[in-house]
């Protein structure tokens, strides 16, 4: 083995003095995070295409300001928004309605997954909109023929085909997830990109940690992409390609 | 409840990182799209390693973040002694071309593959006409396939340049003073959350909406045969 692989492994392995395991803990916490972001995510965006899509105006105003203004300001500013001005509400009720003292702020992973699910559910509110334009009108007014309430026919009709065209594009809000999390570490979450810059300030090897940092990313990445293709194939499984 | 002065204030803070932000911004998207450009040539130019080296590389600089990517430049590559050394320490010590660097071979990556799009979405049946009425390699370029290419692929470039405007904050987390590294700065001295917010989100907003203003007024121009349908109103949903 060369000298430097050597070296590599003693630094990235799973020894005593290894990371190894505190950056597969890291990447861990990076799915965990982007996990809970993609959900919030995928409620929001729901909601925001549903008043879209409602008829009423309000509502549609309202879903459009938010998908435009999330969609046109940076997603580290929001971050920045939940976690200090999280802070700052949190700290105003707890003082006044608990007398309390003192300085409360949101924990890391909490601030970062309600960040990462709000800019998220942006774009996702996108994908279902479009998706939910596939759905033939035909296809829901045979359902109110059929005497379908317009609960049982969202659920048996028009949600299962909304899920299957938005797949492709929730597959894309799935990777954007990912690489918003990195931003998190501005928090002092310990995700992959934190970890990294800890293991590479400490040892002072940043390019060693940050590129085994970049490498996980990839592999998480390219595993999901893998998934959602898996995804895709199985939910387009009855339908004739065009 | 809103503190107009301080609004003020916040705005007189922020806007001197407008310059920045927006510099970095043009700088890298206008040498990312050259690099855009030949990495798409180099995908399409069926010359087996020149496509696996384009394809390599649009694979690892968009599966990972921007944010490793530009730590690695600014924190990484310092590290080595021959770097230090080189002619471009100067330039690689500085945060500004940390991000400039990381932002640009980014955009190269998601460029390329929108310039791509663009050049197979010319219709065969032009080339050939072109090819009939005697044209080809540069004029071929020049006259039919730049500018058909250009028109298809604006709307997704424009999209990619309003991303890149958002992208510029990152520069902030290794130490450029740029707009969102200002808004940083006023929420972790005054703690004032939302104010500093606003004013920020404001900018970003105000340039965002000029550049997807101008990329439909660039669409409009450059496609003359679609103009009565594109005259309802522009679209400035900032689809991503």
């Amino acid at each position: 083995m060369p000298q430097w692989l050597i070296d590599y492994w003693a630094l990235m392995g799973f020894g005593p003095t290894g990371w190894g395991l505190s950056m597969l803990r890291a990447a861990g916490m990076t799915i965990a995070v982007s996990s809970a972001g993609f959900a919030l995510g995928s409620v929001l965006g729901a909601l925001a295409a549903w008043g879209r899509l409602s008829g009423s105006r309000i509502a549609a105003v309202i879903s459009a300001t938010y998908t435009t203004v999330i969609r046109g300001i940076p997603e580290l500013l929001v971050i920045y928004l939940v976690f200090f001005g999280g802070a700052v509400v949190l700290g105003w009720i707890w003082r006044t309605f608990w007398d309390g003292e003192g300085f409360v702020s949101l924990p890391a992973f909490v601030a970062g997954f309600i960040a990462v699910g709000i800019c998220n559910g942006a774009y996702q509110a996108e994908v279902f909109r479009g998706a939910f334009r596939t759905v033939a009108r035909g296809e829901i007014e045979a359902a109110a023929a059929f005497g379908m309430p317009r609960a049982l026919a969202f659920r048996r009709i028009v949600a299962p085909q909304v899920l299957r065209f938005a797949l492709p594009g929730l597959g894309n809000c799935w990777q954007l997830c990912l690489k918003e999390s990195a931003l998190i570490s501005v928090t002092g979450l310990v995700e992959l990109l934190r970890q990294s810059f800890i293991g590479g300030r400490s040892t002072r090897d940043f390019f060693s940690f940050l590129l085994t940092g970049a490498a996980l990313y990839l592999v998480i990445t390219t595993v999901s992409s893998a998934l959602f293709a898996a995804a895709e194939r199985r939910a387009l499984r009855g339908l004739k390609r065009a | 409840m809103i503190d107009a002065a301080f609004l003020l204030e916040c705005f007189r803070t922020i806007l001197p990182g407008v310059p920045t932000t927006l510099g970095l911004m043009a700088l890298s998207v206008s040498v990312g799209f050259v690099f855009a450009v030949l990495l798409a040539l180099a995908r399409l130019s069926a010359i087996p390693p020149l496509d696996l080296v384009a394809r390599a590389y649009v694979f690892v600089f968009r599966g990972t973040p921007l944010a490793i990517q530009m730590f690695l430049i600014y924190f990484g590559l310092a590290q080595f002694p021959w770097i230090r050394a080189s002619i471009l320490w100067p330039y690689l010590r500085e945060p500004f071309w940390c991000a400039f660097l990381a932002l640009m071979l980014n955009t190269a990556a998601y460029g390329s593959e929108i310039v791509r799009g663009g050049l197979l979405s010319v219709p065969h049946g032009q080339v050939e006409a072109a090819r009939a009425a005697g044209m080809s390699g540069l004029l071929l370029f020049r006259r039919i396939v730049g500018p058909i290419a250009l028109r298809n692929a604006l709307p997704a470039y424009g999209n990619e340049i309003i991303l890149m405007v958002k992208a510029t904050s990152l520069a902030s987390m290794v130490t450029l003073v740029e707009v969102t590294g200002l808004a940083a700065r006023i929420i972790s001295t005054t703690y004032r959350v939302f104010e500093a917010f606003a004013v920020a989100a404001v900018i970003y907003l105000a340039i965002n909406f000029t550049l997807a203003g101008l990329v439909w007024v660039v669409e409009r121009r450059l496609s003359p045969d679609h103009r009565p349908e594109l005259d309802a109103a522009p679209d400035m949903r900032l689809v991503h």
